[in-house]
């Protein structure tokens, strides 16, 4: 979808290019994160795209396309550009700034007017109160929302991203990107993105291509660049905490054991330490007449009793949801003291089980013989 | 009626120089092409004697407003008349919109005839952006150097000399520059209500439909209001203190 | 300023006299008044359609922007009767040496600084994140200027003009000495015939046109100017 090929950018006056033959490809739908320190050429790479800077050599083609082939006013017109310091335009209001494009490009008024409205549907802000308010009167998170739609307004099918959320206050950053992801569940545009932030760009990237010094030094998905950095700059940069930074990359089912044994509480306790023994577990779940978790029998305490699971049970500490991502997980067992989870689906039903060893096993897979 | 052009130093000084020569230039080539220049030799007696004539009325009418006008400037600043500030600075800018012959003929139709109507018309023409550029250039040292200094002990004396008036003192020359310029420049019509000056030179000139009489007093009269802002502008640059003047 | 009570009785008698002037030359008084706002008013619109687009086009270079605006504040500095007088003799050439001509192009001279100068720094200021996000977004320069930067230049280019305005309103008045007409002519016949009347006439009528300008030409800043910068 949009193809870089060897493309470079030497500045006049400088020594060293601050693009080098970078060549990658980001298929279509989806959102390609360009990561790297500060002067590493990423900015760069991404004004090339609609060429606020021009390539010094290189081409770069979208839809198979080379975009040197286009007026260049008439190219940004079909890519939303998103900036850091938003830039929307005080003297507009909300819905002048989101319609900008369409109105340049001569779409029928209402219609334009009427996408602005489901736009701001899209990000949770009513359109009677924020079409006609003028952007001071936003806060620097609204701002920043309407700044994105103001990109994708015109259905561009490409999209460039330039920090956009550097400027927000941490906690309101999270529900933007949260909502971003949303967003592109259904919009599927194909996304280049610049960021600094490691978190950012492994929360938000299918694909992430690293910068050094003018250079793409590794372009991959998030998991491939944690567990498998190109080399001693990248594992720098991406922490040494990559490895865990992998967990939000993989939720329960992934690392959850399923078809789980489990007791009712009419069970003896010998069936229960029967159970532990032959799956080789120390604890097995209780459930209640729907299938919900109600408590665990502890095999310690259990082996030589006698009586029922129903009077003999511990409590369970907690339970995790299908939905929730590995390092979620993992907290919850720390903040718990545990080892393991039962899980949960949508309906509260037990459907299998977490367990820190299995986390640990599955995480190591991808090493090998590292 | 000119106000103070605020443009970098290169190009202040790069032009500078050009511009004079060429402006000198001009002059003297199109009246030398009116065939004007002998008639304005010829005059230059009454040059010579106005000019100095000229220069008095601005050096008094002037010195009187930068003496005058600076304090006044702040002690609208002090606390206790703090608050009249503004009201006051409305007043002088509605004052500031009436043009200076009005000004000089209701200093005439008070005082009479002469130098001393004259000067006070001038006075009161030049005054405005002194005071109101001394007002504005000590409101707006930032409050953390005040701040800093309350902290440290300063008297309120001392802050003003050694904090307020240094800071401000870059704006408050622009304002006495600007108040010159208006004065140089307002100095010709102090002729109509019988004040001396180069002015005699000018309306006598298109009155009796004398070029070279007009030409012999709108010349110098021109140059002598380029050279007083180039003055007022080299010392602007070179009086203030290098840490304060964003010129340096 | 001392004044005695005889001099206090003679100036309210002359006001009084003054009043009685007004109303007995009230047509007089306000075709000189159209004169005035003639002169200027031509001459600032003229201005304004000179001074913007310069200013607009010297933000591309900075050499440029400072030579333009270094010629038009040597042009102001230039006593506005110098001014009149200087252009006696080359109007005259087209007969034109006195009167209305020299008057609108000698405001037409002195309105150029706060206009070039005012309309140079509005766009000049303007938040670069603006302009690369307009860029970005595929307008050509022209719709920049014409959705963005001009509308946030409004209110500072409408100020020059302001200034503009008010301070040619007094050239305007010293006009009459060319011959231009207008209020000037009041203070300049109440001076030549020592008639106290005419003269503050023509010192009020002017202060009043040049306070009733600012103030009417602050309402027209504020409405040009969108309620999303006010």
């Amino acid at each position: 979808m949009i193809r870089l090929e060897r493309v470079s950018k030497l500045f006049p006056g400088s020594t060293a290019p601050a693009v080098d033959q970078v060549s990658m490809e980001v298929p279509e739908g989806v959102i390609c994160i360009l990561l790297g320190p500060s002067g590493c050429g990423k900015t760069t790479t991404l004004k090339m795209v609609n060429r606020l800077i021009e390539p010094t050599s290189g081409a770069i083609y979208i839809e198979g396309k080379s975009t040197a082939d286009f007026d260049p006013v008439k190219l940004r017109r079909t890519l939303g550009y998103v900036i850091q310091q938003i830039g929307l335009f005080p003297n507009k209001t909300i819905e002048d700034n989101i319609c900008i494009v369409p109105d340049v490009l001569g779409w029928d008024r209402a219609k334009s007017r009427k996408r602005a409205a489901e736009l701001l549907e899209l990000v949770a802000l009513d359109p009677a109160i924020f079409l006609k308010r003028y952007p001071k009167q936003l806060s620097g998170g609204q701002q920043q929302r309407i700044g994105v739609l103001r990109g994708i307004a015109a259905d561009p099918p490409v999209l460039l991203m330039d920090e956009p959320f550097g400027a927000i206050d941490p906690i309101n950053r999270e529900i933007i990107q949260d909502e971003f992801l949303k967003m592109q569940a259904t919009l599927k545009k194909t996304i280049m993105f610049v960021s600094h932030d490691i978190d950012e760009a492994v929360k938000m990237g299918d694909r992430i291509a690293i910068f050094r010094e003018g250079r793409l030094v590794q372009y991959d998905t998030p998991d491939n660049i944690l567990a498998h950095p190109a080399d001693r700059f990248v594992s720098d940069f991406v922490g040494s905490d990559r490895t865990l930074k992998r967990l939000q990359l993989l939720k329960v089912p992934d690392a959850m054991e399923r078809d789980p044994p489990g007791v009712t509480a009419d069970d003896k306790l010998e069936r229960a330490v029967a159970l532990m023994e032959e799956a080789g577990h120390a604890a097995v779940v209780m459930v209640g007449p729907h299938g919900r978790p109600r408590g665990y029998v502890d095999l310690k305490t259990a082996r030589g009793a006698k009586g029922k699971v129903g009077e003999n049970h511990e409590s369970l500490p907690t339970t995790i949801k299908l939905s929730e991502n590995l390092r979620t997980a993992v907290s919850t067992m720390f903040r718990h003291d545990v080892m393991w989870l039962a899980c949960v689906d949508d309906d509260g039903r037990f459907v299998g089980y977490v367990t820190l060893r299995g986390i640990t096993h599955l995480l190591a897979e991808a090493y090998g013989h590292d | 009626m000119t106000e103070a052009a605020a443009i970098g130093v290169a190009g202040q000084q790069r032009l500078l120089r050009n511009g004079l020569i060429v402006v000198a230039f001009a002059l003297g080539a199109w009246a030398w092409a009116g065939g004007l220049l002998p008639s304005i030799v010829a005059r230059w007696d009454d040059i010579a004697y106005l000019a100095p004539q000229h220069m008095q009325l601005v050096a008094i009418s002037g010195g009187l407003a930068v003496v005058i006008g600076v304090p006044l400037g702040v002690l609208l600043t002090r606390r206790g008349i703090r608050r009249y500030g503004d009201i006051v600075l409305q007043g002088l800018n509605i004052g500031a919109t009436i043009p200076t012959l009005a000004v000089l003929a209701l200093s005439m139709s008070l005082l009479g005839i002469g130098n001393r109507p004259a000067i006070f018309g001038l006075f009161v023409a030049t005054i405005l952006p002194i005071v109101a550029n001394t007002l504005a250039g000590i409101r707006a040292v930032p409050s953390h150097l005040i701040e800093a200094a309350t902290g440290m002990g300063m008297s309120t004396r001392q802050m003003l000399w050694q904090v307020e008036l240094p800071n401000a003192m870059f704006v408050i020359y622009a304002g006495i520059r600007t108040a010159l310029a208006i004065n140089v420049g307002t100095v010709p019509l102090a002729f109509l209500i019988g004040g001396g000056g180069l002015g005699e030179l000018i309306f006598r000139g298109i009155a009796l439909n004398e070029f070279g009489m007009m030409l012999a007093g709108a010349i110098p009269t021109a140059m002598l209001a380029i050279l007083v802002d180039f003055i007022m502008g080299q010392m602007q640059f070179w009086t203030i203190p290098r840490g304060v003047n964003p010129l340096r | 300023m001392v004044a005695h009570a005889g001099v206090i009785e003679e100036n309210v008698s002359i006001l009084m006299e003054t009043l009685d002037y007004i109303l007995a030359n009230w047509p007089l008084i306000v075709s000189r008044t159209g004169e005035h706002v003639s002169i200027v008013g031509v001459a600032v619109g003229l201005a304004i359609l000179t001074g913007v687009p310069i200013g607009i086009a010297i933000t591309q270079n900075k050499r440029a922007a400072d030579a333009v605006l270094y010629v038009a504040s040597i042009v102001i500095t230039i006593p506005s009767i110098a001014l009149f007088g200087m252009m006696i003799p080359v109007l005259s050439l087209i007969g034109q040496g006195i009167g209305y001509l020299p008057a609108v192009i000698a405001v037409l001279l002195y309105s150029q600084l706060p206009i070039i100068r005012n309309t140079y720094t509005a766009i000049t200021n303007i938040d670069p994140a603006l302009r690369e996000a307009a860029r970005g977004m595929g307008l050509t320069r022209l719709q920049r200027l014409s959705e963005v930067e001009l509308p946030l230049a409004v209110p500072v280019i409408m100020a020059g003009v302001r200034i503009a305005v008010v301070m040619n309103i007094g050239v305007t008045a010293i006009a009459a000495y060319i011959g231009a007409g207008g209020l000037g002519a009041f203070i300049s016949r109440g001076i030549s015939q020592t008639d106290p009347r005419q003269l503050i006439t023509g010192a009020l009528a002017v202060s009043a046109l040049a306070v009733v300008a600012d103030v009417v030409l602050q309402g027209l800043q504020r409405l040009l100017t969108s309620p999303g910068t006010r």
